[in-house]
């Protein structure tokens, strides 16, 4: 699947002209690299959380040569998927007693 | 930001369009990509990143409180790898922005998400 698809889906299901859904879709996740960007986590009850850290400078090593590398300070982002799509991927009951989507 | 927090935003940002309207667009980006994951499919945003389903082997665990040896079955796990440009991004936001705390209030739906 790819960004395509999404415009597809919203075009089909929403009824936006494609034009139009090509531009919602890309608002949407220009609006999350936006906030990401600016430090701030993003929570989508229902699909997971997207977070921001900050990582220290460390010493690593080059597994290779086993040379020893200065892994300098950065700062990372992580998924932590919900229970709800967890349970999705799974078949299972996530115990919330909605219904998993895709039902 | 929550869902209704990108909502609003996106709702800003292009005021030709309700708040409902882009709701409903929202919940269909995301429970597509649910589906999509749910059919064992890989999505790839260019950049923004890719969702993959990694399988995990069944394993013998543990009841960390009993000791009891338990069988935890096979299992897939969504998986996110960041893209080139929103990794670079948030690396280079680190200089100019300090990392947001979430308020209590906003971290007491952290359960149901």
């Amino acid at each position: 699947m790819t960004k395509a698809d999404l415009v597809e889906a919203v075009h089909t299901k929403v009824g936006f002209s494609k034009k139009e859904s090509a531009d919602i879709v890309e608002m949407v996740f220009d609006t999350m690299k936006e906030t990401l960007e600016h430090g701030e986590k993003i929570k989508i009850s229902g699909f997971g959380n997207f977070e921001v850290r900050d990582k220290r400078a460390r010493v690593g090593r080059n597994p290779q040569t086993g040379e020893v590398i200065e892994i300098s300070a950065r700062r990372v982002l992580t998924f932590k998927p919900s229970q709800v799509l967890k349970s999705a991927l799974n078949g299972e009951d996530d115990g919330s007693g909605q219904p998993t989507s895709g039902d | 930001m929550t869902k209704s927090g990108l909502i609003q935003a996106v709702t800003t940002k292009m005021p030709h369009l309700s708040a409902r309207d882009v709701e409903i667009v929202v919940n269909t980006i995301f429970d597509s990509m649910t589906d999509a994951l749910q059919g064992g499919s890989r999505i790839e945003i260019r950049g923004f990143g890719s969702f993959s389903v990694r399988h995990r082997r069944a394993r013998q665990g543990r009841n960390p409180k009993t000791g009891e040896s338990i069988a935890v079955p096979p299992k897939r796990v969504p998986f996110f790898t960041v893209g080139h440009e929103l990794k670079q991004r948030v690396d280079d936001g680190r200089l100019q922005y300090p990392i947001v705390k979430t308020k209590d209030s906003d971290d007491a739906d952290e359960s149901e998400v």
